[in-house]
């Protein structure tokens, strides 16, 4: 029973979560790590500073990675949405 | 080749080889039987038995050898979880335990226990007032800390933990692996357990110490083998060896530990100065004197790891990208830090301050390369 981080289940009755629109989408499912990472460095300043990016990614390093990523390089994580197919939608706000 | 993976394991301490051979000699005999040899053997293990003990804080009836480090922490946490049937089915562990210990809680589970999970600071510190906390609640059988991460270095907060442990009357289980024979054991486990191969004896030696007062049942079918808590034949050249390495590493640690400490606060404060998107991770202060881990940005670790082999260092990582393992390090994960581009240094006693240096030579030249393969400028 190795301990994982999940994202809480939605409520069974409860619709499926809208996940709110981004500037630019990057659609790294089926990558590995690093990959999604090196993805999201390089197309960072496609948006303009404020704007939101989203990271599609299934793997599950990906689920830590990003939001480390933001930590580190000073942009912010504003929420990682499950998606209905597996993997999540990564949201990431531009901040320089 | 500079060998930097120590937390692995550390290479036979000399004074254990020595003791070792001359074990092997005179220690073979069944230490069960009552014939002359037996009796040596016997009296040979006994000794071991003392010296470990109090190297380790125990009584000697209070510590048996097993085979294994993890087969003494599996020992461990189900005997307590036994031993404590009556009074809950419920465990408490830290997020970033060994491996072996979130695999006994998992046996737990599937018979039908209980497991709570503390999570852990950006450190790798166990949250400390939530811990006490879940102890303190109804129905807790046991919980286990580690005092050392075996991945990161940090300490743990075993003493205060044990203090909460005492409070609710709940057996703490202290898996000590990584800083047994290297710093002091934290006061107040009711379970301790280590390895040998990890203070410098051989492998196929670990320990299990359960502190007199505590209820513990083993698991397993009834042995009469080490004071009927490990099943099986004893290796007594072996734990002799054990006890001579961790008596020769006891007396050698004050020295050893500052100089090591002192190459790993180097490590700490090269990498990032030479390296960019670096972070070393883990407490750089309450951590282990022999170890340090970063983590790159951009870089696959299993690659780094192969490349760093070919520039001859031998080096670990907890990263989800290496070997056969697709999930992320579960430390590094419940910690929230990169779990990819991980490497962990971890110094063996004696290592050349040179291999050090010349390990913090060739590192960003091999990052660079592998992150211009990666398409990463």
């Amino acid at each position: 029973m190795i301990w994982r981080k999940k994202s809480p289940e939605p409520p069974a009755e409860a619709p499926a979560p809208v996940i709110p629109p981004a500037a630019l989408t990057i659609d790294a499912l089926g990558r590995k790590c690093p990959i999604p990472i090196i993805m999201l460095a390089e197309r960072v300043g496609e948006v303009p500073v404020g704007a939101v990016i989203s990271v599609l990614a299934d793997d599950p390093a990906a689920f830590t990675d990003v939001p480390a990523w933001c930590r580190l390089k000073s942009h912010q994580h504003v929420e990682s949405y499950e998606l209905p197919q597996g993997g999540w939608a990564i949201h990431v706000r531009r901040q320089y | 080749m500079a060998y930097l993976d120590a937390a692995s394991t550390e290479p036979l301490h000399p004074a254990a080889r020595e003791a070792l051979l001359a074990a092997l000699d005179v220690g073979w005999a069944d230490p069960a039987r009552l014939y002359g040899s037996a009796r040596r053997a016997r009296l040979l293990l006994d000794q071991a038995r003392a010296e470990i003990a109090e190297v380790l804080g125990a009584r000697p009836d209070e510590l048996s050898f097993t085979t294994s480090g993890t087969q003494a922490v599996h020992l461990g946490v189900l005997g307590a979880l036994q031993g404590r049937r009556r009074a809950g089915r419920h465990l408490v562990v830290s997020a970033v335990e060994h491996s072996s210990v979130l695999h006994a809680a998992g046996v737990h589970e599937g018979a039908g226990g209980s497991v709570q999970t503390i999570g852990v600071a950006i450190t790798g510190r166990v949250d400390l007032p939530a811990f006490a906390e879940a102890v303190a609640a109804e129905g807790v059988a046991a919980a286990a800390l580690q005092t050392a991460n075996h991945e990161v270095g940090t300490l743990q907060p075993v003493a205060e933990a044990a203090e909460a442990c005492r409070a609710a009357g709940v057996p703490l289980v202290v898996d000590a692996a990584q800083s047994a024979g290297r710093l002091p054991i934290p006061p107040g486990w009711s379970v301790l357990t280590a390895s040998a191969h990890k203070w410098g004896g051989p492998a196929g030696v670990g320990v299990l110490a359960v502190r007199k007062g505590t209820r513990w049942r083993s698991p397993y079918p009834e042995d009469e083998r080490e004071l009927r808590r490990v099943p099986g034949y004893e290796n007594v050249p072996a734990v002799v060896a054990a006890a001579a390495a961790l008596r020769a590493r006891a007396a050698e640690s004050a020295a050893e530990n500052a100089r090591l400490s002192a190459l790993v606060d180097r490590i700490r404060a090269e990498v990032p100065r030479r390296v960019p998107d670096v972070e070393v991770i883990g407490d750089p202060v309450d951590r282990l004197p022999h170890l340090v881990t970063f983590s790159c940005l951009y870089v696959d670790g299993e690659v780094l790891l192969t490349e760093l082999d070919k520039a001859g260092f031998a080096v670990s990582s907890g990263s989800s990208c290496t070997a056969s393992t697709l999930r992320p390090s579960h430390v590094l994960e419940a910690m929230g830090v990169l779990t990819h581009g991980n490497v962990r240094v971890s110094l063996p006693r004696g290592i050349p301050e040179d291999d050090v240096e010349r390990f913090l030579t060739v590192l960003p030249d091999i990052v660079r390369r592998v992150r211009q393969r990666l398409g990463v400028q």
